[in-house]
């Protein structure tokens, strides 16, 4: 076992008065140092589930965890809550979608980070409080021995982000968890906070979970794509390949239907029929089928069997979730689906 | 591009502040230039797209068209009519030509109400009765716009989120309105509905020859839906043109860093393309920058950016306000 | 934050100016007539002349309203209707109607027996009230949680004069632990004090501990919802620190502002408990005062009631200020 995080067969249940909510089902997939995964899929696949699992953040709750999840040599999923606790803001650390949210709105920036910094570190509160300082220096926050003192809410959004990144980043973790980090920013402050991450995991060497529903975040900060489903994974290899040669038709309908910047515009998008189906009452068999295009091509078995998660090819790291063969993919990828990207 | 038609609707020099909060006892109440100075004109049948960020003004346009809200200064023309300064009475019988869709269909539809309720209620509040009867007027309705007429007795949250912005936008429909303001209508939606919506709003503007004003901050979206696109920044219009002039040659610095922090799902595409990284964020409305105000934030800027407010221009096909076009 | 507060004293004077506006113009526009009232039981039609002379009552209302304001500021002076004209020094509330003494001696006279009242429950309820409420939220579905939040919604819903009734009964006249309620200075006799106020506190706190208890509690439940308390888990902070400095924190805000205004209103008298109790404070003699129709009493605790809550208002504000940094005040 080499890789940094190795999550084995991770599945995730609540239970709810309207029965088992399976929100996540074994998922397997690892993250090198360094590296970035960016785990897509939209809302209800189950991708911000994973993230709070990884941080062992469902302990405590209703929620049953099983599977394995391997960070840094510590299993987490059998590991006491204050166990994982000590790993938690040190080993991995996580950053939110609303960083608004996501902050204490009673305590100043730099009290918080100075706090991330003080549970994991024997230093005296002066030194943390000049930690927090640097690390807001760090993230690019103008004037930080000022800002420091700041709340939350007299940061603009973009500013707010850098602040909770350097609060993650405050104990130099080798997992950092970004849970749609720039989703509620604009483009071009989007664009300034994934390349302050791109620069931080070149100095650190951080491995990164990207969490989104935007592909183009992924293609530009992502080696890997896990693409998710009602829970599942349904497709999962290296960017270039689930981009460029994607395997399961809903990665198809996804990238057919996103709108983009190049392409003949007047082309109608090719959307996705009906909309991601809810966790309480997932669809039998595979769970795209009843928005799949190609049911066709196999028969009953879309609605009646889970398909398997099978390599594209022997020993590639591409793999995917889809009763067609790999030979009727590739047909009908060139055919139908190329020519719309 | 200009059309021979004279325009639907004509925006001049539309201004709105709101009043904000007060510094100190005696002092002067702060105010929030939330649009100033806006002119365009949209001709019959076109779908003008309306872009930019949080904070540029975008949505206070839509709202001062469909006259949700009074002007400060300025005016706007709907079909030669001056509706600037229209009391809601007045606006009466407009509003049955001009009609909004909003961003948030969770919110923008009243949870208590049956979708055949929220469909009619254009009809009830303009005393219009249609051919057929109302229940038959809405049950077409909501076939065109893709959900079953069956469903007229069914509440806002039985539906998905793309069937709730089709409930949204049967509303607007129902009246057959000329011109519809849509304000971000996909961005709340996920990814794979986003297409469907902007599909069926495509359809609808060849079916009934309907007149858009599309709010965005998506790009890539406004591309797939608008003929025109104008780009805001800080409550001013930056640059105007034809779509494929706005993005094959965007002339204003602005819609050009715009265009290149857009992520695209290519992975080929992410190291081709150049990058115009623009530092900070949107300064604040209540004190935006003097002179040209995207000018704190542009690699451009000269002492005159500061000094002088560059007017909107004519440069080839694009309008465009800046002191050093592309 | 100075001008704020400057402002708000302002305009809380002028809620006060239309209060008192209000109370006086209802009261005096009444069928009763004040001279009559004031006139006592061996009345003539004489004397009830003589007295609406005296209490300016022959006066235009509005006169009259003039008068009463220019008594508060800067005293006044009444022709007495017997001999020589009585100076009533500032704040002037007037005379009662009843016993002849000026209103704000009888105002203050009473005031330290509320006082005792409202500060010593208050610090008990919310004691009780906070700690219950933070237990049942911290252990929420255990049996702890039931039992004290179900015991809350039944002291809830009991009334101050059944609780106090069925408590003198047990610890007074039964049990003879308790001497019976009432009010002597605590800087006289404490012990007796104590002792006498031991029971309108507990019944007093009975009630609003209950209504703490739930606020608290459902205050903290959704507060550890937030994204925030979610940040602190991730960062790996203790559940304790979690609860204490980032849960409780934003909970309390809230809590505050009920309790300022809580205890604003009881210090214009806790009426049903001092009634109860048989207690001379301000709710007592407000009581008293409409029963007998004593009008310049009647006005003169409303007023004080209002100046209360008023100020309780703007302490509540200035606080708010303070335990929550996004409210600025301008």
């Amino acid at each position: 076992m080499s890789a940094f995080l190795e999550v084995k067969n991770l599945s995730v249940a609540f239970p709810t008065e309207d029965g088992v909510v399976q929100a996540v089902d074994s998922l397997s997939f690892s993250v090198e140092k360094g590296k970035t995964l960016g785990i897509v899929g939209e809302s209800g696949s189950g991708k911000s589930v994973t993230s709070l699992a990884i941080l062992g953040l469902q302990k405590g709750s209703r929620a049953k965890v099983s599977g394995q999840i391997w960070v840094d040599g510590n299993e987490i999923v059998a590991a006491s809550e204050s166990e994982v606790r000590k790993l938690r803001g040190k080993a991995m650390s996580m950053i939110f979608q609303d960083a608004l949210a996501a902050l204490h709105p009673y305590y100043t920036v730099g009290h918080q980070i100075a706090e991330a910094y003080l549970v994991h570190n024997d230093v005296s509160k002066k030194a943390a409080m000049a930690r927090a300082v640097e690390m807001l220096d760090r993230v690019g926050i103008p004037e930080p021995h000022k800002r420091v003192n700041d709340f939350p809410h007299q940061f603009s959004g973009g500013m707010r982000q850098r602040a909770m990144i350097a609060m993650a980043l405050s104990c130099n973790p080798s997992l950092l968890i970004a849970d749609e980090p720039t989703t509620a920013l604009d483009v071009t402050v989007q664009a300034q906070i994934l390349e302050l991450l791109r620069d931080l995991q070149k100095e650190f060497g951080t491995a990164i979970i990207l969490i989104t529903h935007d592909l183009g975040v992924v293609a530009e900060t992502a080696d890997d794509i896990l693409l998710m489903y009602a829970g599942k994974q349904i497709e999962y290899g290296t960017v270039r390949d689930v981009l460029q040669v994607p395997q399961h038709p809903y990665a198809w309908g996804l990238l057919t239907s996103i709108p983009r910047l190049t392409g003949d515009p007047n082309l109608a998008l090719t959307a996705i029929q009906g909309a991601p189906p809810s966790l309480i009452s997932v669809p039998s068999g595979c769970a795209f089928h009843p928005r799949c295009t190609y049911v066709d091509n196999v028969g009953a078995a879309c609605s009646t069997l889970i398909p398997e998660l099978i390599p594209v090819s022997e020993g590639k790291h591409h793999s995917v979730r889809c009763h067609m063969s790999a030979k009727v993919r590739e047909q009908l990828f060139t055919s139908q689906v190329a020519p719309h990207l | 591009m200009t059309t021979t038609n004279s325009p639907i609707l004509s925006v001049q020099g539309l201004t709105k502040h709101f009043p904000g909060g007060r510094e100190g006892f005696f002092g002067k109440r702060d105010v929030v230039q939330a649009v100033d100075g806006v002119t365009f004109d949209v001709a019959p049948g076109e779908a003008l797209g309306l872009v930019g960020e949080s904070g540029c003004g975008k949505s206070t346009t839509g709202r001062l068209i469909t006259r949700l809200l009074e002007p400060t200064a300025g005016s706007v023309v709907f079909e030669g009519q001056d509706i600037s300064h229209f009391s809601n009475a007045q606006m009466q019988p407009i509003r049955t030509q001009l009609q909004m869709i909003f961003q948030d269909p969770y919110a923008s539809l009243n949870p208590r109400h049956t979708v055949g309720t929220i469909v009619s209620t254009p009809f009830k509040i303009n005393k219009v009765t249609p051919e057929g009867g109302v229940k038959k007027r809405v049950q077409e309705i909501l076939e065109i716009v893709g959900l079953n007429p069956e469903h007229y007795n069914r509440y806002p949250h039985e539906f998905s989120g793309g069937q709730r912005q089709r409930i949204g936008i049967a509303r607007a429909l129902a009246l057959r309105p000329k011109l519809i303001v849509a304000d971000e209508p996909v961005s709340a939606l996920d990814v794979s509905i986003q297409a469907q919506i902007i599909n069926l709003m495509k359809d609808l503007q060849k079916d009934f020859g309907l007149t858009f004003v599309f709010i965005a901050h998506d790009l890539a979206v406004v591309r797939h839906f608008a003929q025109r696109v104008a780009v805001m920044y800080l409550g001013n219009i930056v640059e105007i043109a034809d779509r494929d002039t706005l993005y094959a040659t965007p002339k204003h610095p602005y819609t050009k860093a715009l265009l290149s922090a857009v992520p695209e799902a290519d992975p080929d595409a992410v190291g081709a393309r150049e990058r115009i990284r623009l530092t900070g964020d949107v300064p604040n409305p209540i004190n935006p920058p003097s002179g040209c105000r995207f000018r704190t934030r542009c690699w451009k800027a000269a002492d005159i950016c500061a000094t002088q407010a560059p007017a909107l221009l004519q440069i080839g096909k694009t309008q465009v306000a800046c002191h050093f076009p592309e | 934050m100075l001008k704020y507060t400057f402002r708000r004293i302002i305009s809380g004077t002028l809620v006060l100016g239309i209060v008192s506006a209000i109370v006086f113009a209802i009261f005096y526009i009444l069928p009763s007539d004040p001279a009559r009232l004031a006139c006592g039981k061996s009345c003539t039609p004489d004397l009830v002349a003589r007295i609406q002379v005296a209490l300016e009552l022959d006066q235009p209302l509005p006169i009259q309203y003039g008068r009463f304001i220019k008594g508060i500021f800067v005293g006044r002076t009444y022709l007495g209707n017997t001999d020589a004209s009585r100076e009533c020094g500032a704040p002037c509330l007037g005379y009662s109607y009843q016993t002849d003494l000026p209103v704000t001696e009888l105002l203050l006279d009473r005031l330290p027996a509320t006082l005792s009242i409202a500060v010593g429950a208050s610090i008990l309820w919310l004691l009780i009230g906070l700690s219950s409420g933070i237990i049942s939220a911290l252990r929420r579905g255990t049996w702890i949680d039931r039992t004290s939040q179900g015991f809350a919604l039944a002291a809830a819903s009991l009334q101050i004069y059944f609780v106090g009734l069925i408590l003198q009964f047990i610890f007074v006249d039964k049990l003879a632990w308790l001497p019976m309620p009432g009010y002597t200075s605590p800087f006289d006799y404490p012990m007796d004090w104590a002792k006498q106020m031991v029971l309108p506190w507990v019944t007093l706190a009975f009630l609003l501990s209950a209504i703490y208890s739930r606020l608290t509690r459902s205050g903290m439940i959704e507060t550890m919802g937030e994204d925030f308390v979610r940040t602190a888990r991730a960062k790996g902070l203790s559940s304790r620190d979690i609860n204490l400095k980032h849960v409780l924190r934003a909970a309390m805000t809230p809590i505050v502002t009920v309790f300022g205004l809580d205890l604003g209103s009881l210090l214009g008298g806790a009426v049903i408990t001092e009634y109860v109790f048989n207690i001379p404070g301000l709710g007592k003699l407000s009581t008293e005062a409409v029963t007998n129709l004593d009008l310049p009493v009647v006005t003169g605790t409303v007023l004080f009631a209002a100046f209360f809550i008023i100020t309780a208002n703007i302490v509540v504000d200035l606080l708010y200020s303070v335990l929550d940094p996004k409210v600025r005040l301008t």
